[in-house]
């Protein structure tokens, strides 16, 4: 279990993280680093212990050191499912004060009500991805993988929408507040998964890689859309004061289109400075992008460009757009001036921004590696020296620095769940960009994180069925844990004993379903559905279990004379050969069936059988005597001399045995049926031998 | 599939139905009853897949079910007899036994006629109720030994059970002694029946589904095995339905995450026509002769003739569908991934 424990740690939920999402700027709920790391333990009042669990860890309170002995609160050694309260008192024993339990557990996400479409969703992108495998052609495969991020995408996009739903219907404003921070966890998550996917997923060569990064910032950057649908929803946009705003806007995010549309109403307003606008618009449309076929070279691309950089530099330099600051400035961004662009610092409201319209402008077929410089001086730009940035910021510029695994790592950090560091990295691993990295503990890196994903399931009480695909999928650890974890699961119905069964046959766990069983049969046992119960051990090929349930059957029928659950002994089949007791219960019921039907000779056949080949327990010998008397005493001879012999030398071998334990003396009763039994077989005798040498003699 | 609309609920969903028709009615269903299972808090919600006020004209924009109400659901029986009056509901965790001291046993199953109600659990116990009384009109404790997984009515006084060890029981109310009428069973091997449906204009044939997911095809009239036995799904095979108003469709779902339509109706042209069009000729005549050309494609299944046509609805599940409902053109199903579909175009 080592690997188990290294490398675990407390996940909280980072206030930083949301700093550049201003709805849940600050919140109160969000942990500070001031605050303990598990709410209302005290490390310095108390000493603290803990204990792994699988998806849990116990932390309690003891007094080592305070008596100069160690006492330990929790149960030693405990690893499973624990209370879920938190502050469980413990034994006192003259200890003053209460000493408390609490219980840590890993993935906190795993308990939003809402996220749970999210686990439930990509649970089956996740086993499409590990079904289809590498038949294909490697282009068809990139296409493939990156429908699998969109995919993944879509289902966080679609559980932040709901959650905003949710946001706005909560009456409570707790709740609310709850709310609208995992949108912001999740808008996060999937900004970040996006730029994954064009960087390492798609891999996106220079050229395509810009337009990627436009739609990434366009997608991405929504607080100015409100602005953009206020002034186009105005009756008159180009009087509107934010008119130029929003021209820049679409400018700095690359969309000409719709700037120049914008453009042109103005300049049907200003008929005096048409010309102006006739050029900048003109500019505009002839502004080369790169294309996303191969219909032209970087080359061919890049020669243009450096045509229309020039020509903008020329009217810039003659003064054509001098009477208009707005389109003097916008000229200017057109020409890639660091300047003029980080004057509208404003609009782009991160550094991202910033950085994909610099690159618009100034190096539209920049190659992936040399992102890594861009990224850095924009972010030094527009962030200042002063300020330090957060963990999205790290996480984002680890991407663009191609640092694969730090972007794993800080998301780790950073996230309060292990679904999008596990299922990240997973696809990462099918792109074949994680092999050569192992860690120094557990297997691989994509290994340990859906291992803790999905122990994080297994710890939910209905989620847990969706970790069993994840364990599936890793191959070195994954059946340690499901064996550890399945055990574990609470059995409240049959149904869902069935269901988890099912989950361990498919896999040949057999040491899991003997244990499921058996504490089916223990449960069913305790109700007194012996039939139940001997039916769970029969599933389980637990030959002790079904000898005790045996016992159990005899015992019944001794002490009431009649059996119970005949529908179930009667049809034992081939099982009945699971115990020798339980084949002893079907054989000695068989004979009762066969008395019932009379059908005499068989019956006698039968028990006598049960004795001579040892089948019967001793203990049960005087019984099967006392019921061979009905037969001995009918009209017609059933038991022939022979089988008289046996049965009188099973008779004398039981009184032999139990005159040894020297107990037999003292009881009347046995000491009558004894008898009884002697001048019984004795009479048969007699009557065999004279029908038998009649028979032998006519 | 286009035609099929899902939704993620975020609860397993262990039981579907529809609510029931008149029998005259032509519209399609538009209400469904969802149950969950697993949760701390379990839940029976109502859905509307009706078009409410969204729809285009000829009903082809069909949304997602709207969620219309639902109620926790903490197993109190009283509430069950309430709601059952007018809808049907399975696996209510009631306990059967709540008196006494030990706690309870999970009802597994339950199934309404009416104003008649019977459940079954996991105690081996079948209760009857009636829906304006409040104590249980007849119990038979220890009515098996081992847990009874499903039950149905066969006729008004007659039930049908089936149990953990591949037993199929026929119980009659208008006896007073607590034996089944009848006892059948499958051979040998006593596989788990999980689930039963009685053909609905032929009342001799039975279905049931089993736990290595063998669909079985009972006549109740002859023998005590099965007539015939039917490879189906890898895993359990939960919930198999007969079509109410096409009993030549049969619908199953299991635990490996497949639901299967069989059809039967495929080899109509086969045989003379007029047997086969309604279920009521059909049973006539397979009352009336004991040939096996002419009673009904279930009975008359010969394996060696592929008559029969299955196919799979769900191509890519991987967990459970727990449960099914199809009634007219519509079916419904909810799985252990936390959704429910409803298909409304099921024989397009």
């Amino acid at each position: 279990m080592s690997s188990l424990q290294t490398g675990v740690f407390l996940k909280q939920v980072s206030e930083d993280l949301f700093q550049i999402l201003p709805p849940c700027r600050n919140h109160p709920s969000c942990l500070t680093d001031t605050s303990p790391v598990v709410p209302g333990a005290d490390p310095a009042r108390t000493q603290l212990c803990f204990e792994w669990g699988p998806a849990e860890m116990l932390l309690c309170e003891t007094l080592f050191g305070r008596r100069g002995g160690e006492r330990r609160g929790a149960p030693g050694g405990s690893a499973g499912p624990a209370p879920t309260g938190c502050g469980v008192a413990g034994g006192g024993d003259g200890a003053p004060g209460p000493s408390r339990v609490f219980v840590v557990r890993r993935d906190q996400d795993i308990y939003m009500e809402t996220l749970r479409k999210l686990f439930n969703e990509s649970h089956g992108i996740f086993v499409g991805l590990q079904r289809c495998e590498e038949e294909r052609a490697a282009r068809a495969r990139n296409a493939q993988l990156v429908q699998v991020s969109k995919n993944y995408r879509s289902v966080i996009r679609a559980c932040m929408e709901d959650m905003h739903q949710a946001a706005i219907s909560a009456r409570d404003s707790a709740l609310h507040s709850q709310y609208s921070i995992q949108v912001s966890i999740l808008s996060a998550m999937e900004l970040i998964w996006n730029l994954c996917e064009i960087l390492f997923v798609e891999a996106a060569p220079a050229g395509p890689l810009l337009l990627r990064l436009l739609d990434w910032v366009q997608l991405h950057i929504c607080d100015v859309d409100n602005m953009v649908r206020e002034v186009l929803g105005s009756e008159n946009p180009s009087k509107h004061k934010l008119f130029w705003n929003v021209v820049d806007i679409f400018v700095l995010q690359g969309r000409m289109d719709e700037a120049r549309h914008l453009l042109s109403k103005e300049a049907i307003a200003n008929p005096t400075s048409m010309n102006m606008y006739k050029i900048l618009d003109d500019l505009m449309k002839k502004m080369p992008v790169p294309s996303l076929g191969n219909t032209q070279t970087l080359t061919e691309m890049e020669l243009k460009w450096q045509h229309w950089h020039e020509e903008c530099q020329r009217y810039l330099q003659d003064g054509t757009f001098a009477s208009n600051s707005h389109m003097e400035s916008i000229c200017k961004i057109l020409l890639g001036d660091e300047n003029a662009i980080l004057e509208k610092k404003e609009l782009m409201t991160t550094w991202y921004h910033f950085l994909v319209t610099r690159l618009l402008y100034s190096h539209p077929t920049v190659k992936p590696m040399e992102l890594r410089f861009y990224a850095q001086s924009s972010m030094d730009m527009f962030l200042g020296e002063e300020s330090n940035p957060e963990p999205l910021d790290t996480i984002l510029m680890a991407a663009f620095e191609f640092e694969l695994h730090q972007v794993i790592k800080e998301c780790s950090v950073a996230l309060s769940n292990w679904w999008f560091v596990a299922h990240l990295t997973d696809l990462l691993d099918h792109c074949k960009l994680l092999q050569s990295h192992n860690l120094y503990f557990g297997s691989n890196m994509r290994e340990f994180l859906l291992l803790e994903y999905a122990s994080g399931l297994f710890s939910h009480h209905s989620l847990w069925q969706l970790g069993v695909d994840y364990f599936d999928h890793c191959p070195e650890y994954g059946r340690v844990y499901l064996e550890l974890h399945i055990e574990r699961i609470p059995l409240n119905t049959e149904q869902k004993a069935l269901k988890v069964l099912r989950i361990c046959e498919q896999r040949q766990m057999h040491e899991q379903v003997r244990s499921i069983c058996k504490i089916m049969a223990m449960k069913a046992l305790r109700n007194n559905r012996l039939g139940s119960a001997l039916s769970w051990s029969i599933r389980a090929k637990d030959a002790a279990f079904a000898t005790l349930i045996s016992d159990r059957f005899l015992k019944d029928y001794c002490e009431r004379g009649y059996f119970s659950d005949l529908d179930l002994i009667d049809n034992l089949g081939p099982s009945m050969l699971l115990s020798d007791r339980l084949t002893f219960l079907g054989k000695y019921r068989e004979f009762h069936r066969l008395y019932g039907e009379k059908r005499f000779s068989e019956a006698a056949r039968l028990l006598l059988m049960l004795m001579t080949a040892h089948i019967a327990p001793c203990s049960f010998w005087m019984t099967l005597l006392t019921d061979a008397l009905p037969l001995l005493e009918q009209k017609e001879v059933i038991f022939s001399a022979e089988q008289t012999y046996e049965l009188m030398r099973c008779l004398e071998d039981l009184t032999a045995r139990k005159l040894d334990k020297q107990k037999f003396q003292d009881d009347d009763v046995e000491t009558m049926k004894v008898e009884m039994l002697r001048l019984a077989l004795a009479r048969n005798l007699a009557r065999v031998i004279v029908k038998e040498g009649t028979l032998e003699g006519s | 599939m286009e035609e099929v609309c899902a939704r993620f609920v975020s609860q397993k969903i262990s039981k579907a139905r529809w609510r029931p028709l008149p029998a005259a009615a032509l519209q399609p269903p538009d209400l469904f009853a969802t149950g969950s299972w697993d949760n701390e808090d379990n839940r029976i919600s109502i859905w509307s897949v009706g078009d409410v006020g969204s729809a285009g004209l000829n009903g082809e924009y069909q949304g997602e079910p709207q969620l219309l109400c639902d109620i926790r659901h903490n197993g109190d029986v009283m509430d069950m007899q309430t709601l059952s009056a007018s809808h049907r509901w399975e696996n209510a965790h009631y306990h059967a036994d709540q008196y006494t001291a030990c706690g309870g046993a999970a009802c597994t199953g339950v199934i309404c006629n009416n104003p008649e109600i019977v459940t079954v659990g996991e105690d081996g116990r079948i209760n009857l109720y009636r829906a304006d009384q409040k104590d249980a009109v007849r119990t038979i404790d220890n009515a098996d030994s081992s847990t009874l997984h499903a039950v149905t009515f066969l006729r008004t006084t007659e039930i049908l059970t089936v149990n953990s060890i591949g037993q199929l029981k026929i119980w009659d109310f208008r006896q007073q002694r607590n034996e089944p009428a009848q006892i059948f069973s499958l051979t040998g091997d006593r596989v788990p029946l999980h689930c039963v449906d009685r053909h609905p204009n032929q009342q001799h044939i039975v279905a049931t589904g089993g736990q290595d997911g063998m669909l079985s095809i009972w006549d109740i009239r002859q023998g005590t095995m099965p007539v015939s036995l039917l490879n189906a799904h890898e895993a359990e095979m939960w919930e198999v339905h007969f079509h109410p108003s096409n009993p030549d469709h049969l619908f199953t779902c299991s635990e490996d995450g497949s639901l299967w339509h069989w059809d039967t109706s495929t080899d109509v042209s086969e045989k003379p026509s007029f047997l086969h069009q309604g279920g009521r000729s059909t049973a006539y005549f397979s009352h009336s002769t004991i040939n096996q050309s002419v009673v009904s494609a279930w009975l008359s299944n010969d394996p060696t003739k592929d008559r029969m046509e299955i196919t799979n609805l769900i191509p890519n599940q991987t967990l459970s569908v727990n449960t099914l409902d199809v009634l007219g053109p519509c079916l419904v199903y909810g799985t252990d991934a936390e959704a429910i579909y409803v298909n409304r175009q099921l024989f397009a």
